[in-house]
């Protein structure tokens, strides 16, 4: 059974909440119009249409547009051999929805990692922790609007951090512009 | 220039006197303990005798975090054989390490783990940045990477490199026996070594999003 076939299965069962099955370079991708069912739906794919392996769950930050968080989950058959992606959409205001730790145990280090790096929260998850971040960090990381060089923040006896010195960004280096020594901020000459 | 002839030894028998020559400069000097001349008993200050005890056996704390970590254990192997110099003992217990080798990126999550540890180690006690990531951040200029191990410790020794080859490594080890052989152990015996940076100033523990 092809990847096309299982998602009209999928969306002969829960009918227009799935979105027509987009194909991209031989992969199928379903849309999920709400985010609440997301359980539900994924707890059918596994159990009816086989997709034992969660591969992997990530989530993309559509900064400008609404709603805002975009989650992508990568289903895969080790039955079948077949790869179905997943994506459904949650806004900024609500940031919530259900976690699927119950249908695969493996998505729960994935939404702690959605969670330490985008600030979603996964409802009914056993241990929503910063899996990356340590505990008290205040930021959301990996969010469109945190610039790269970081910001600081200071929780006592636990950690701190300071932005790092970027000079316009990583890897960067213009010709006729200031030298290492001048441009490095920590840099110290012989004598000083 | 011009090397003097070794005072004259007195006690020695006549006819080994008689064999030393005047030295010259073509000559090579034999610098050490010589136990034909000196007998059983050698003179020297406790202080230099105690420093040399010390940066004879270094035990290194391999604090290995990134890929400078490969390198520290190429100097430990038998090409590079860091136990030539007394520093073959990695101890991966900071109460057995005399000096902690950062050897790679130091992320925020894993400084709280280096400076425990650090504190862990008994007195006296040092430490090697190895290469540019535990030294100053190296190319990680990111919200994640502490810039420089030497803001939460004491640093003796930079290792530049990215990563160090373990000559430089070794290189940096014999600068570090060096340093201690200099340095006033009896003036310092009961004081503690050099404190670590201040801890971080307190502030209110930020919101952080709760989970429902």
């Amino acid at each position: 059974m092809s990847a096309r076939e299982l998602a009209e299965r999928l969306r002969r069962r829960f009918g227009d909440l799935i979105s027509e099955p987009a194909e991209f370079r031989g992969e199928i991708t379903v849309t999920l119009a709400d985010a609440e069912r997301v359980a539900e739906v994924c707890d059918f794919a596994r159990t009816e249409l086989g997709f034992d392996l969660l591969l992997d769950l990530t989530s993309v930050d559509r900064y400008g547009e609404e709603p805002r968080w975009e989650l992508v989950y990568e289903l895969y058959g080790l039955g079948h051999h077949q790869h179905l992606r997943l994506k459904t959409r949650v806004s900024e205001d609500k940031s919530e929805l259900p976690t699927v730790t119950g249908v695969w145990r493996t998505a729960d280090w994935h939404e702690r990692e959605v969670y330490d790096m985008m600030g979603i929260r996964f409802r009914g998850h056993p241990d929503l922790r910063r899996i990356l971040m340590w505990e008290g960090y205040p930021y959301f990381p990996l969010r469109k609007d945190f610039p790269l060089a970081g910001r600081a923040s200071a929780v006592p006896g636990v950690a701190f951090s300071e932005p790092a010195p970027l000079e316009g960004g990583p890897f960067v280096t213009a010709p006729g512009g200031r030298d290492a020594i001048e441009r490095e901020p920590r840099a110290r000459t012989a004598e000083e | 220039m011009r090397l003097r002839p070794p005072p004259a030894a007195p006690n020695l028998p006549v006819p080994l006197r008689r064999h030393r020559r005047p030295v010259h400069m073509s000559q090579t000097r034999i610098i050490g303990y010589d136990s034909r001349i000196e007998g059983d008993v050698v003179i020297t200050r406790l202080e230099a005798a105690l420093n040399w005890f010390r940066k004879n056996s270094l035990w290194p704390m391999p604090m290995g975090l990134a890929c400078c970590a490969i390198e520290l254990m190429a100097a430990g192997a038998s090409r590079f054989d860091i136990s030539r110099f007394g520093s073959e003992v990695m101890r991966f217990s900071p109460r057995q390490s005399d000096v902690m080798i950062v050897a790679g990126t130091v992320t925020y999550k894993m400084a709280l783990v280096v400076r425990r540890l650090y504190e862990q180690m008994a007195e006296p006690k040092w430490v090697i940045a190895m290469g540019a990531c535990a030294s100053t951040g190296g190319m990680y200029r990111s919200y994640a990477v502490l810039q420089g191990v030497d803001r939460i410790l004491p640093v003796d020794l930079y290792v530049a490199g990215c990563p160090p080859r373990p000559e430089a490594l070794l290189d940096a080890l014999l600068k570090l026996q060096a340093k201690v052989q200099r340095e006033p152990v009896l003036k310092t015996l009961k004081q503690p070594g050099p404190a670590a940076p201040p801890a971080v100033p307190p502030a209110p523990r930020p919101e952080v999003l709760q989970p429902a």
